[in-house]
């Protein structure tokens, strides 16, 4: 069942992303986004990250893409011209594609045993329940603390510093996008 | 559970990202293939914290924050652009081309 609805959810954000980058009109690439994001936020639920998908939907769904979206208007962009390169471009596009086809094909197939061999150096592909015991440990604390209380613990003890220094960032980027926005370059 | 088609579609949509930025000259359509390849590298995260424990997960929480700070900059980057030249068409923006 989780599967299923893994596979849909992926092959949502697949075609949504495709759609996004192939839309002329920047509107509809940008509408087309915050579908693919919305997928990845269900993605984020099915792999136990309820939270993070909660706050994709809010922050990038929600204000990020709002932000595009009004940037757009402001600019009055809506026309239907095409932007797409030409063929250089489009072959360089098409090379890069071809050339990472084949490592998407091997991490299809990356497995919890393999990732516990790697993390513990040998090369026997052990149990990974007995390798990667934080993963496990998490999943206790979410059910014992909630979802929300068991990423808050990390957040404000052992990431307090970048944390805080996370709030100077966005202060710092709100004071400038508006002294840029202001100012005639 | 999952790890392997989700590290698959992380790959997948950063290939399409990289793709989009290749092919495309408008530059607030260039700015939403950055966001998605933020958002594959943020999948990649969540993925891994399933057998690394939490630290991935905040560590999503500072991309998603980088990537607030960095929308914001970027699109009055361009709006100040678009002031100067009317277009945000990249191949209108030459001034630093020799």
């Amino acid at each position: 069942m989780t599967e299923i609805v893994f596979y849909i959810l992926g092959a949502a954000a697949v075609i949504s992303g495709i759609a996004c980058i192939l839309q002329r009109n920047p509107v509809s690439a940008a509408l087309w986004l915050v579908a693919a994001m919305f997928a990845l936020a269900g993605i984020y639920v099915l792999l136990n990250a309820q939270f993070i998908g909660a706050i994709q939907v809010l922050v990038y769904a929600g204000a990020i893409m709002v932000l595009f979206l009004f940037v757009i208007m402001l600019l009055n962009l809506g026309r239907e011209t095409s932007d797409i390169r030409r063929w250089p471009a489009l072959m360089a596009g098409a090379a890069i594609a071809a050339g990472l086809a084949a490592p998407l094909l091997a991490l299809r197939l990356y497995s919890p045993a393999r990732l516990a061999s790697e993390v513990s150096g040998s090369p026997v592909f052990g149990d990974p329940g007995a390798v990667l015991s934080q993963g496990a440990a998490a999943q206790g604390l979410a059910e014992s603390q909630g979802v929300v209380g068991a990423i808050a613990g990390p957040l404000f003890q052992t990431y307090l510093v970048p944390f805080e220094v996370t709030s100077v960032l966005l202060l710092v980027a709100a004071v400038g996008a508006v002294v840029l926005a202001k100012r005639r370059l | 559970m999952l790890l392997g088609p989700s590290l698959a579609l992380s790959a997948t949509l950063f290939t399409i990202g990289v793709v989009g930025v290749v092919i495309r000259r408008n530059a607030i359509v260039l700015f939403m293939c950055i966001e998605l390849m933020l958002n594959a590298v943020n999948l990649t995260f969540v993925a891994l914290s399933q057998y690394h424990g939490l630290s991935g997960q905040i560590m999503v929480f500072f991309v998603m924050t980088v990537a607030a700070a960095e929308a914001a900059v970027g699109l009055a980057i361009i709006l100040a652009v678009f002031r100067h030249r009317q277009s945000v068409d990249l191949q209108n923006i030459n001034l630093l081309r020799g």
